[in-house]
């Protein structure tokens, strides 16, 4: 994964609330076996017509949030299933970070270790951005992750919460695996004083 | 100091305690995996040449994206769909090169995965179980903690049979009272959700106690704690007992002998001690329930039957007032009316919350000499092999088709309309379900989520019903 720092981007609004993984990657896309390749199916049933055409009352076809990577989205975003291809799509369309004031726990986990920062901000700056974003859509923020702010266009910042381990993950670009695997002998120590509860191979007498 | 049930099993499972700067490492004691969401894990396993740590802890059945279209006359379950039999080939190989059990599709033990866990006794008290699926809080019913995770976790669990995780929050959610007659669990769960909201449990793990969760049978206690991702909470347990035990007795996979006593003695340890606290409360109380359906576009939104309809209006916040407008203009329904007496065209009895054989039986014990309403389609489809099985043997099957309904192969089915069965658009379903997202049954489809009798009744009727005069004639 590369490294991310700074994020910075024109914004565009999406201020519905409790968005599902349902409405931002549909199941019937889920039969691929691959993360690539899904961004066109982003929102899929909100952007397009019945003949594939661009939806146009969808906020997001509109052309002018067309190179927007920051989404300023309703309360409680990615709820609902946990499906990874979430954020894949998300990542797939050009986004780079979701700004909301609160975020489904497994959608939160899942954009994290893809790179796609999810960004909690009071209620306030949310319904800030998204009047800036709708007023004006060249509208940009800066994000650091490093810092831990979203910088909005009066050069206010707005600090958000991120846990130390995935903010070290994601500036130094590694993935979570590497340290599990790098316990191993914990993992071990742990297996051998525990009693094994199941074995899967093998139907008790 | 005195503990939850959730701490306790929580605190058994940390190999390595969470700091300032890392969260806690989490053993998994069974890891389940289905064909959607774990190919790309696999992937990156190869790509790693990593071996999967626990194949002897790991289980994989195949359900959402397999059709669930009676057998043909060689009794296979033929498989349509290209990119869904793409999925399950490669699920195949990936389990075979991994050593993971495999229940594949039509074999005698498959069925969705939050159902064959129980059913097989691999789910039992104090244990961690994962699976790249939210409903995964299910197992919960027994004590343990299960929660779903994302697909890179999926590969965390493979490679290491851990997790990284921080300690969620408890919530308590008590029920005490007693059900009266046509108001079952499902009921209790979403009149939970339509208190709590679809965001009220983030954070969380909810504990289900109180009496009228005492009484429930383990499949009642599924059917809640199935539905506990709904609130937003990953995980939704209840403290084991004797109800518990006398279910995974003598199942497969679990202990036998004298490993049984030794299992007992353990998990009678586990339940949340006297006096141990909560971060937060929910109170319900079960003796004023009655059946609750949702009219809206997430399980949060909900109501007694016999209410009316929200309206915008109601609510002071912008942006619940454009989410209740929103989520009406979906439903195609009017704010303040009643749903009471609504047509619907389809009835789906199934998915890993109301598709056990106790839900088949009472089903059918209200369906038996009635018919289903012309103009409506019902499907029942059990939630795994054995349940189909089992209903068969006590003739449930012929009872559901001799009242016009069908009766399908076991898998998630309509609950997810990735496998052939779905919604047209436009089209109104009463559903066992969980989720009534825009578009989950099928694009358009427009879904009330309810009780298996609520959808008896709204069958027969043609019409959403109140199920309670029918089922008391039934059980009379
Ligand atoms: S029945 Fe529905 S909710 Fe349950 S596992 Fe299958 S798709 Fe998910």
């Amino acid at each position: 994964m590369e490294p991310i720092n700074k994020v910075s981007g024109k914004i565009a609004p999406l201020p519905i609330n409790d968005i599902d993984t349902d409405q931002i990657i549909p199941a019937r896309f889920l039969k691929t076996t691959d993360k690539n390749g899904l961004g066109k199916q982003a929102f899929f049933d909100w952007r397009y017509n019945a003949d594939g055409t661009d939806k146009s009352d969808f906020v997001l076809n509109q052309p002018e949030y067309k190179e927007a990577s920051v989404l300023i989205a309703g309360n409680n975003f990615g709820c609902g299933s946990s499906r990874e291809h979430a954020p894949w799509a998300l990542l797939g369309m050009g986004w780079k970070a979701v700004v909301s004031t609160e975020f489904a726990d497994i959608f939160r986990n899942n954009a994290l270790k893809n790179g796609l920062l999810p960004i909690i901000v009071d209620e306030e700056t949310q319904q800030q951005l998204v009047s800036l974003a709708e007023e004006d859509p060249e509208t940009t923020v800066s994000i650091s992750l490093e810092d831990q702010t979203l910088q909005l266009p009066d050069g206010r910042k707005v600090e958000f919460p991120i846990d130390e381990f995935s903010k070290q993950c994601l500036l130094k670009g590694v993935d979570q695996m590497g340290y599990l695997l790098d316990l191993d002998d914990d993992i071990t120590a742990y297996e051998e004083s525990n009693v094994k509860r199941v074995n899967t191979h093998q139907p008790t007498a | 100091m005195p503990r939850t049930l959730f701490e306790k099993v929580w605190d058994n499972h940390v190999v390595k305690p969470q700091t300032a700067g890392t969260p806690a490492v989490l053993y998994i004691d069974l890891h389940l995996v289905h064909e959607v969401t774990s190919p790309q894990a696999f992937t990156v396993m190869r790509e790693r040449g990593l071996k999967v740590r626990r194949p002897d802890q790991t289980l994989g059945t195949m359900d959402h994206s397999t059709p669930t279209t009676p057998r043909n006359a060689q009794g296979i379950i033929p498989i349509m769909d290209v990119q869904a039999s793409k999925q399950l080939n490669i699920f195949t190989k990936n389990c075979d090169d991994f050593g993971i059990p495999l229940y594949s599709l039509g074999t005698e033990n498959q069925g969705i995965v939050h159902v064959i866990g129980p059913e097989q006794g691999l789910t039992q008290p104090g244990m961690t179980i994962v699976c790249g699926d939210s409903h995964t809080s299910t197992h919960g019913a027994f004590g343990a903690l299960g929660f779903g995770i994302g697909t890179s976790e999926v590969g965390h669990v493979l490679a290491t049979q851990t997790l990284l995780q921080y300690q969620p929050k408890t919530m308590a959610i008590k029920v005490d009272g007693t059900l009266a007659d046509g108001v079952v669990a499902k009921d209790i769960i979403l009149a939970v959700l339509a208190k709590i909201g679809v965001g009220g449990g983030t954070g969380h793990v909810f504990e289900y106690m109180g009496s009228a969760i005492r009484s429930l049978s383990m499949d009642g206690r599924m059917t809640i704690c199935n539905m506990s991702i709904e609130g937003g909470a990953r995980a939704g347990m209840v403290s084991p007992d004797e109800t518990t035990f006398e279910y995974v007795a003598g199942r497969p996979y679990a202990p036998k002998g004298a490993e049984w006593d030794a299992a007992i003695a353990k998990w009678r340890e586990l339940p949340t001690d006297e006096g141990a606290t909560f971060d937060a409360e929910v109170v319900l109380n079960a003796d004023d329930l009655i059946p609750q359906i949702t009219y809206g576009t997430n399980p949060g939104m909900g109501m007694s039957i016999t209410d009316h309809v929200p309206s915008p209006s109601d609510f002071a916040e912008v942006d619940k007032r454009m989410a209740m407008d929103k989520a009406l203009t979906y439903m195609g329904l009017e704010a303040g009316q009643q749903l009471l007496g609504k047509e619907i065209d389809v009835v789906f009895v199934g998915s890993c919350t109301n598709s056990r054989i106790s839900d088949l039986r009472t089903a059918a014990k209200m369906i038996k000499g009635r018919k289903v309403a012309d103009s409506v389609r019902m499907m029942v489809v059990p939630g795994s092999q054995q349940v189909k099985a089992q209903a068969e043997s006590e003739g449930l099957d012929e009872i559901f088709k001799q009242a016009g309904a069908e009766w399908r192969e076991a898998g998630c089915s309509m609950c997810i309309a990735m496998n052939g069965d779905q919604l047209a658009p436009g089209q109104y379903a009463v559903s066992t379900s969980n989720r009534n997202f825009e578009g989950r049954q099928g694009k358009g489809g427009r879904t009330f989520l309810a009780s298996p009798l609520t959808a008896v009744a709204a069958a027969v009727n043609g019409t959403i019903t109140d199920p309670r005069d029918m089922y008391e004639r039934s059980m009379a």
